[in-house]
């Protein structure tokens, strides 16, 4: 570890134009795997699977009820302090 | 069949010869001891071998058919890979255990009876224990008794099944078992014990991630394969297995959000890919056997991979692994940080690598039985993938907040095995024909078509944007320094409640006899027994003394004699001691 040196460098993601690029190409990604969907044969195992969007929309949902089921429900029920066993 | 050795023999003896080796040499002798195995299990045609009579039974150490095979050659890569990343390891305590523990898992997958399969199973978890207590930590040594004490109650309750399924069937041969009775029900739960399966798991969480930065290595790969492996010879189609797996895959990930260490957070993800394995063994059709024996292989390297990362990160850190302590490391250790984008991308099914190509068809098969409740779990548990090992890991570790710390690269040794993991990661992932080709039935799955690819990847993107607003939003829960209780609080807080319960009753017993037999009692019994041969015999001696004429000073001294040689222990006894003798000679002859 050399503070004196870490102080001063920029690394990649430290530069905000890099950051930039980043967030942009992600958006675009996003945006082009919406469009997308509508130029392919799809081969849905059930039903719900042929919904427009089906999913983008179910990982955003799933993703965010996971997170927050999490956070809000298991977290309290379980969390202790770190010498809970000791 | 004279060339050949069973592959266990290899990495057993192997093993136990590591101590003998001293200085450079020690390094490529275990490196050597991979190597030699591979050639060796090459060259070993499919068919029974080794089969060694015991008592009336036969047991038989070289079962290889296909599914065997492909366990060995992952376990092979796998220990090289392993056994380089802890080439620094001057500790042959680990050293021997590492390789013992690896001949046991190819003992276990090579077994053809039941005995010898038991013998090596239990082998897993006595090698493996060392793993654990070598970091010497306390905590280690907590994990590891706790390890002991659940492995070795799984091992009796398979034990007890083996004897009565024995008992009933006659043959000790280990096939197909199925579930139907008493005796496949303890099988299949000592089975489903060293899987992990919910309730039965947290011996997992609780001592992998205490276990020592090489050591975790090896654990990560064979325990719960090996069980992977029993359940798909001895349970296919078993259908309580499909549900089994899914809550699997469900559950450990809610854990996996609110973690701060970040090997335990590995720890519930590797029960969350064991649980595909295990629900794709339940479908029982041939692409989902396929789907969990390529899952079981995909996932050895790719969670090897996320945990040597991790290892790098706690070898550069003084041994730091939690959220809170880590973040802004790609900055000093960039290649670790491509590595573990790698395991990352790999565990997430990302397209191109690894997990895309096997996780994919166990989903497929549940799929084609009709089971939707199933697939939209596995579905909701892929997203919870991307979540806690997709993103959490390399985020918190390489990215997010700067930590400030700026450690050195991860040594070339640790990043040489990252990298031929992280090789057969892509490998697999971007031509998998390679892969399907070794797997027990013949594949007819096509993992790259356009909707799987769109719909993999939407299901990637959208969760990382999920991430992203909820990390901006500050709604991600805050990582935080705590523990959070498991299924293993019951026996944690249950075993301190009996040490309280015993501790009251057996010491407050303890005690109060402490008190009353040793403190009263015995002092009394010895009091009374010194006294009273001396009352008894002057009362009976003084009076006949009397009675013969003697006085005066010659009775005093005869009191005197007396009374000493009883408290001395001199009284002639001799006398009686004979007539005793002949009266119990006696009564022994008239009986």
């Amino acid at each position: 570890m050399k503070p004196e040196n870490s102080e001063d460098k920029k690394y990649l993601f430290d530069k905000p134009a890099s950051m930039k690029i980043l967030a942009w190409s992600f958006l675009l990604s996003l945006v082009l795997l919406l469009v997308l969907e509508f130029f392919i044969h799809k081969h849905p195992h059930f039903p719900s699977e042929e919904w427009p969007e089906f999913y983008c929309v179910f990982a955003f949902v799933a993703f965010v009820a996971l997170v927050l089921s999490a956070k809000y429900i298991l977290r309290p029920l379980v969390k202790r302090r770190e010498d809970y066993y000791d | 069949m004279t060339d050949v050795l069973p592959p266990a023999a290899i990495f057993i003896i192997g093993g136990l010869l590591v101590p003998l080796i001293k200085g450079k040499w020690k390094s490529a002798y275990m490196l050597l001891i991979p190597v030699a195995g591979f050639i060796n299990l090459i060259n070993i045609p499919e068919g029974t071998h080794w089969v060694v009579g015991f008592m009336e039974y036969n047991l038989i150490f070289g079962k290889v058919d296909r599914l065997s095979l492909l366990f060995g050659y992952i376990f092979h890569l796998i220990s090289f890979i392993a056994i380089l990343y802890a080439i620094h390891v001057k500790d042959d305590v680990q050293n021997v255990a590492g390789l013992i523990y690896a001949g046991s898992a190819l003992g276990v997958v090579f077994a053809g009876d039941l005995f010898s399969f038991f013998v090596f199973w239990e082998m897993l978890t006595i090698a493996s224990i060392f793993l654990i207590w070598a970091r010497r930590t306390k905590a280690a040594q907590g994990a590891g008794y706790r390890y002991l004490l659940v492995h070795a109650a799984g091992g009796l309750c398979l034990l007890a099944g083996i004897v009565l399924y024995v008992n009933q069937t006659g043959s000790i041969e280990f096939g197909y078992i199925g579930l139907n009775g008493l005796a496949t029900l303890l099988i299949f739960l000592g089975f489903g014990l060293n899987c992990a399966w919910p309730l039965l798991h947290p011996w997992l969480t609780d001592a992998y991630p205490e276990a020592t930065i090489t050591g975790t290595i090896f654990l990560s790969a064979f325990t719960t394969k090996c069980a992977v492996y029993a359940l798909a010879r001895g349970f296919p189609g078993t259908e309580a297995l499909i549900w089994i797996g899914a809550i699997m895959t469900a559950f450990p990930i809610f854990y996996a959000v609110i973690e701060n260490n970040l090997r335990r957070v590995l720890s519930y993800s590797l029960i969350n890919q064991v649980g595909f394995m295990v629900c794709g063994i339940g479908i029982g059709t041939q692409m989902a056997i396929n789907g969990a024996v390529s899952h079981a292989v995909n996932d050895i390297l790719f969670k090897a991979l996320l945990f040597m990362s991790m290892g790098a990160v706690m070898y550069r850190n003084d041994n730091k692994i939690n959220c809170t302590a880590l973040g802004g490391l790609y900055r000093t250790m960039p290649l670790t940080c491509i590595c573990c984008i790698i395991g990352a991308a790999s565990i997430s099914a990302v397209p191109l690598f690894s997990g895309f190509v096997s996780k994919s068809m166990v989903m497929s098969a549940a799929a084609d039985g009709h089971m939707q409740i199933i697939y939209f779990v596995l579905l909701f548990a892929s997203v919870g993938v991307l979540e806690h090992a997709g993103i959490k890991i390399p985020f918190f570790a390489f990215f997010g907040h700067d930590s400030g710390l700026r450690p050195k690269e991860a040594p070339v040794h640790m990043l040489l095995a990252m990298g031929i993991a992280a090789f057969f990661c892509i490998f697999n992932g971007s031509f998998p024909s390679y892969l399907y080709s070794l797997l027990p039935y013949p594949v007819e799955y096509v993992p790259y078509t356009v909707p799987h690819v769109v719909g993999q990847t939407q299901l990637i993107f959208f969760a990382a944007l999920a991430f992203i607003l909820l990390t901006l939003s500050g709604m991600s829960p805050a990582e935080m320094r705590a523990v959070n209780i498991d299924a293993d609080w019951f026996y944690r807080k249950g075993g301190g409640l009996f040490y309280r319960v015993m501790d009251i009753s057996m010491n407050g017993l303890t005690r109060v006899a402490d008190r009353v037999i040793v403190g009263e009692l015995t002092g009394s019994i010895c009091r009374i027994s010194q006294r009273w041969p001396e009352v008894l015999c002057l009362g009976v001696m003084i009076p006949l003394w009397s009675v013969t004429g003697v006085k005066g000073k010659e009775l005093e001294g005869k009191i005197e004699r007396t009374r000493s040689a009883l408290q001395t222990h001199t009284s002639p006894i001799g006398i009686s001691a004979a007539i005793a003798t002949i009266f119990l000679v006696l009564i022994y002859l008239l009986m």
